[in-house]
């Protein structure tokens, strides 16, 4: 993995162990309103200064933080385990399956996904599960698209050939010898897909749809706190700058992991 | 009608509304409105969504126009010269500011936009639809993710061209080096160009959503997001529907116009 990869999965990492680990650390409380210290300006007590009901905004950035990278990456896996079974089963079956699986997959692909995504949010009780929901469903369709192409190429190797040759049954051949390399494919798709997941949780959250109060979310206290960016801008920077960086990142170690299985410019 | 109605009022109003038939009539009943174009009334206001959707679109559209104006060339400009100058500072610069354009959200950089440019320097008006100068602000928030995919893949197709055998033909033969970018490269990079471009353009019409509620855009976007937050059905609906269609529309037209820029494309599809 390149340099800039490393250094960004590092950022990545202390960023959620830090989220993780927020009620040992020496952070104020993040749902604490405390009224004798409305709208303080960022400074040692708070480093990122405290909102408009005195709660601090550094506590409730490094919380939303568990929420928005926790949120993306169940999405992921969801989307994974679903694209990765889909694609399999398409792949490999070929034939009908795989036409009606592919039609499917063709059928979400062309939805926008954020208006799809917001449709299924506002049609179930909003929550961090409903983003769950409404970012898998969407995302799960280019896993899907991606392991059916990676399949259909492995299934003519030889190897699979000398498996059949030995009398492997299809489930044996299919579980043993072609999922398995599918796996490094999917992981690499999951950490490109991160960085979009991430905005997609701060956008559902901005527009009201994800975790609901008293949860902070890095999206959600953009729009709480909107109203006060001329006076107190520092309310809307520092989640803003923590969404940003945590995509950056992402997107940095996605690309790496591209670079590294050779696959760059693929529109995945 | 109020929360004290009689009893007979609301079964009255069920019966005018047809909340008294069955999930499956109604079901119908609303495909068939659909079919004919009409999308119901919002509950607030009472409008029909329809005329508000087609009152709003152009807004949207030349929102989306704008952007494009502005993703389009610097896109292609940023990605080009990234290609030409692999190795060096240029190409760094140009990859981080592309990876940097993807990662900042865009309700983000609206606000911060908004408060540098319209509250700090007060060169452009905060919000409201109007000439160009509402335009600016919104439209360079919705340009900049476009113009770092379109950078990214102009860079990396225009790299897989440069190691083309016939691009060694065409140094061969003495061709100036802007002969070849412009007719050689560009030329064949165009189709992921043009497939960019198109999606982008259907999303700026879908991703609007954000930005022109920042920006107080009077366009479908917002009309969604006021819908979205008084849970307005109709409109949420009109809108989800109106917005899937154009985005489907839009691909289809990227789709053919392929078929005018690449003769290969055509030939693929005889073979079949």
């Amino acid at each position: 993995m390149s340099k800039t990869g490393k250094i960004s999965l590092f950022v990545i990492s202390v960023f959620f162990v830090v989220s993780l680990l927020s009620p040992f650390l020496p952070v104020h409380d993040f749902s604490r309103v405390d009224l004798d210290s409305l709208k303080i300006h960022p400074g040692i007590e708070h480093p990122f200064g405290t909102d408009n009901k005195g709660r601090d905004i550094c506590a409730r950035v490094i919380y939303g933080g568990k929420i928005s990278i926790g949120v993306a990456m169940v999405a992921a896996f969801v989307s994974a385990f679903i694209g990765f079974t889909v694609g399999l089963a398409s792949g490999f079956f070929g034939g009908r399956i795989d036409t009606a699986l592919m039609s499917f997959v063709d059928f979400v692909l062309s939805f926008p996904s954020l208006l799809l995504a917001i449709a299924i949010s506002i049609i179930l009780p909003p929550g961090i599960y409903t983003v769950m929901i409404a970012i898998s469903v969407v995302g799960w369709a280019s896993f899907a698209r991606l392991i059916r192409g990676h399949v259909l190429t492995l299934k003519d190797m030889p190897f699979v050939e000398a498996a059949r040759a030995m009398g492997c049954s299809n489930m044996r051949i299919l579980f043993y010898h072609i999922a398995p390399l599918c796996v490094p494919l999917g992981l690499v798709m999951m950490g490109v897909k991160l960085s979009g997941f991430i905005l997609t949780e701060a956008t559902l959250s901005f527009l009201g749809l994800g975790a609901q109060p008293p949860i902070p979310t890095w999206g959600s206290m953009i729009s709480a706190n909107r109203a006060y960016i001329l006076t107190e801008p520092w309310m809307v920077i520092f989640p803003g700058l923590a969404i940003s960086i945590t995509a950056f990142c992402f997107n940095v170690f996605g690309e790496s992991l591209k670079e590294r299985l050779d696959i760059t410019g693929k529109r995945l | 009608m109020g929360e004290r109605a009689s009893p007979e009022v609301i079964e009255n109003i069920r019966k005018e509304i047809g909340a008294d038939k069955g999930f499956f009539i109604q079901y119908v009943g609303y495909l068939k409105l659909l079919v004919s174009g009409d999308f119901g009334r919002s509950y607030y206001t009472n409008r029909a969504v329809m005329s508000e959707i087609l009152a709003k679109f152009p807004n949207t559209m030349k929102l989306a126009f704008s952007a494009m104006m502005i993703a389009a060339p610097f896109g292609i400009i940023m990605g080009l010269a990234a290609a030409y100058q692999k190795g060096g500072f240029i190409e760094r610069a140009i990859d981080s500011f592309s990876i940097a354009g993807l990662s900042v959200p865009v309700f983000w950089s609206a606000i911060m936009f908004m408060l540098i440019f319209s509250l700090h320097f007060k060169l452009f008006p905060p919000s409201g639809t109007g000439d160009i100068r509402f335009l600016i602000l919104p439209a360079l928030v919705l340009s900049i993710p476009a113009m770092a995919t379109l950078s990214r893949v102009t860079k990396t197709t225009v790299m897989d061209i440069l190691r083309m055998p016939y691009i060694n033909t065409a140094r061969a033969k003495g061709l100036s080096p802007v002969k070849i970018s412009m007719v050689h490269v560009l030329k064949n990079a165009i189709i992921p160009i043009v497939t960019i471009i198109g999606l982008d353009f259907a999303s700026y019409l879908n991703g609007a959503v954000v930005t022109e509620t920042i920006f107080g855009w009077d366009g479908m976007g917002r009309f969604t997001m006021d819908g979205i937050i008084k849970r307005d059905y109709p409109v949420i609906m009109g809108c989800l529907i109106v917005g899937t269609v154009v985005f489907i529309l839009v691909n289809l037209l990227t789709d053919i116009i392929y078929h005018y820029l690449d003769p290969r494309i055509r030939l693929h599809v005889k073979d079949r």
